[in-house]
């Protein structure tokens, strides 16, 4: 017989370093299933020329109103056009507006943000006070006024104005987060340090403190996409937003389906729950996102 | 806090102000004044002298400082002027809408607290069991569906279940509370639902944080019962935030109501002023904004000094 000699294994804990991607997907289960769903809404968005099985926009009037069957999945809207094709299309538009407004309007709120802190004093309460004036107007309201003022533009089968108008009521808001943030880094003495050396502001402010002011940002700029949809949605509806015949899903809840919806629900079923979902997914990430940059991060 | 007080009042004077200017000025920049538009929707050309006429009457000719000067100066002595589209002054057209997109308002707010208190209560207690799952589900939808469509589908169910449609011109409660309150209860929970999510999810993360707290821990060990703790103890520091969420949250739905009057064809201020924005009804649209706008912050002002009442802790000076 021989003896077993055991010997001691002293096993360390080695923290695994992963991936950040990696990290993020084994800590934020549920924010990684709401990336899942954004990334089949782009590729559905990007490819909805290969993927949607109809044209959008061209009538059929031999297919009215017709239930979901195997042909048209979500059946037909008044003109009988595919409701399954308009969601992807839809798709195409509500990211595009999504993600352009809301980088439109959280760049620019963070510069804001960025400036009022490092210069401080005068220039920061003037500041202050026009933010507040902007926040001080419900979101819908002053993106109906800038709607109406700026009339459409647009470029590329996008209105650009309708961009800016859901852009705009972000900018105070990402303005007053990222200040906060950058006035605790003004105050860090590295910057005094950037200073003694003789840069710039222009430097400072770009190289020193925006990096840093970049956690609460990208999750303001997630959440705002967010908004972004809905608002798009809403605007749409109201006949203000993107305006027949692009594909919109708060487009296709307005007009007609509004007549019909008694006879053919999928009109109005579909579309709302792609919205829903939409932002749904993008408040998952969102959520997902702040809990693993920053976690005692609240918006 | 007198002196607090004051100074948040005085305050409010160049937010309100500049409120005025941006919308005044806004408004102006629209391409085609109302006289044009108006004159453009009766078809048919119209002489420039018949413009002109129309816009003396209106007093669209003065230069623009002097229209903002008797504009400001109007408000203070409370005359807002007559809407360039209708004739009738802006208050007494306002006034009777409002009554109602205040009740829904209103009807929304009572809704929302009365769900969400007790359900955020119960998620933070029953953290992470299959009931705050539940009720995370409940609360995170309700942020991502958009009010107007929850309204279609509301309405879409009532006709479908019930052959019912919720009546469509409205009575003031006062005469005749069933038929109304069986009118706007369907726009208060489609404008309530996000509003209650929001308020779900703030009840139950500050319990969750207040529950950790060192005088929770002390209550217990003295043996207060579990449930005297949470309403007794907890509750009264949990609700802060809450209350100012409902309060920021109150000045949305307003927000929320300019989409869905227009589902549940309501006539409130919501759809007056998206019918007023498309026809450049300058003296109505800078009434309402501004209505909006005092509204707002006025309501910023109240939660803080609710905060200050709730919360001996707080002080401002």
């Amino acid at each position: 017989m021989t003896a077993v000699t055991h010997s001691p294994q002293i096993t360390y804990k080695v923290p695994k370093r992963r991936h950040p991607i990696m990290q993020f997907m084994v800590t934020q289960p549920t924010g990684t299933a709401g990336l899942i769903f954004i990334c089949i809404l782009f590729i559905a968005g990007f490819l909805a020329d290969f993927v949607a099985p109809y044209d959008p926009l061209s009538p059929d009037y031999g297919a009215m109103l017709e239930a979901p069957s195997w042909q048209h999945w979500m059946g037909t809207d008044a003109f009988g056009r595919d409701v399954f094709s308009r969601i992807i299309y839809g798709a195409r538009t509500a990211l595009a507006v999504g993600f352009l407004s809301s980088a439109i309007g959280s760049g620019i709120g963070a510069v804001i943000g960025v400036v009022s802190a490092y210069f401080g004093g005068r220039i920061d309460m003037v500041i202050q006070r026009f933010m507040d004036i902007l926040l001080s107007f419900p979101i819908i309201v002053l993106a109906l006024s800038v709607v109406a003022v700026l009339g459409k533009f647009p470029v590329g089968g996008l209105d650009l104005n309708l961009i800016i108008a859901i852009a705009i009521p972000m900018i105070p808001k990402v303005a007053r987060v990222v200040r906060s943030s950058a006035l605790a880094i003004r105050e860090l003495p590295y910057i005094d340090a950037a200073r003694a050396a003789g840069y710039g502001h222009r430097r400072i402010i770009f190289r020193h403190i925006t990096p840093n002011v970049v956690a609460p940002f990208l999750i303001m700029f997630t959440a705002f996409i967010a908004q972004a949809i809905l608002l798009e949605a809403s605007l749409s509806f109201l006949g203000l937003g993107v305006t027949e015949p692009t594909a919109a899903w708060g487009l296709m809840l307005s007009g007609t389906s509004q007549e019909f919806y008694s006879q053919a629900p999928w009109m109005i079923i579909f579309p709302g729950v792609a919205i829903s979902l939409a932002v749904f997914a993008f408040n998952l990430f969102g959520d997902s996102l702040r809990d693993y940059l920053d976690p005692r991060f609240k918006v | 806090m007198l002196r607090y007080t004051i100074h948040r009042l005085l305050m409010m004077i160049p937010t309100l102000l500049g409120v005025a200017i941006l919308v005044f000025v806004l408004l102006r920049l629209m391409p085609g004044d109302i006289v044009e538009l108006r004159f453009l929707a009766e078809g048919g050309r119209v002489s420039p002298e018949a413009l002109a006429v129309e816009r003396i009457r209106l007093g669209l000719d003065k230069p623009m400082w002097r229209q903002f000067f008797d504009w400001i100066t109007g408000i203070f002595v409370g005359d807002f002027g007559i809407s360039m589209w209708t004739g009738r002054p802006v208050i007494s057209e306002i006034g009777s809408r409002l009554q109602l997109s205040m009740q829904v308002a209103i009807m929304a707010t009572l809704l929302a607290i009365t769900i969400s208190i007790p359900l955020g209560t119960i998620a933070a207690l029953y953290k992470n069991t299959w009931i705050d799952h539940v009720i995370r589900v409940f609360a995170i939808a309700g942020l991502a569906v958009p009010s107007f469509w929850l309204g279609m589908l509301i309405i879409l169910g009532l006709l479908l279940g019930f052959g019912w449609i919720p009546p469509l011109t409205f009575k003031p409660i006062y005469e005749d509370p069933w038929y109304n309150l069986s009118q706007l209860i369907w726009p208060a929970i489609a404008v309530g639902y996000r509003y209650s999510a929001v308020a779900t999810r703030m009840t139950r993360s500050t319990l969750l944080e207040v529950m950790q707290e060192d005088y929770i821990r002390t209550a217990r060990a003295k043996g207060v019962f579990e449930r005297l703790v949470v309403a007794r103890h907890a509750m009264r520091n949990a609700l802060l935030p809450v209350v100012t969420v409902v309060g920021l949250e109150f000045a949305f739905l307003i927000g929320g109501l300019v989409v869905t009057e227009q589902v549940f064809n309501l006539n409130g201020i919501g759809k007056l002023f998206v019918e007023t924005v498309s026809r450049a009804d300058y003296t109505m649209v800078q009434a309402l904004v501004m209505l909006v706008a005092t509204f707002f912050i006025v309501v910023n002002f109240v939660v803080d000094l609710l905060y200050a009442a709730l919360d001996p802790r707080i002080r401002y000076r």
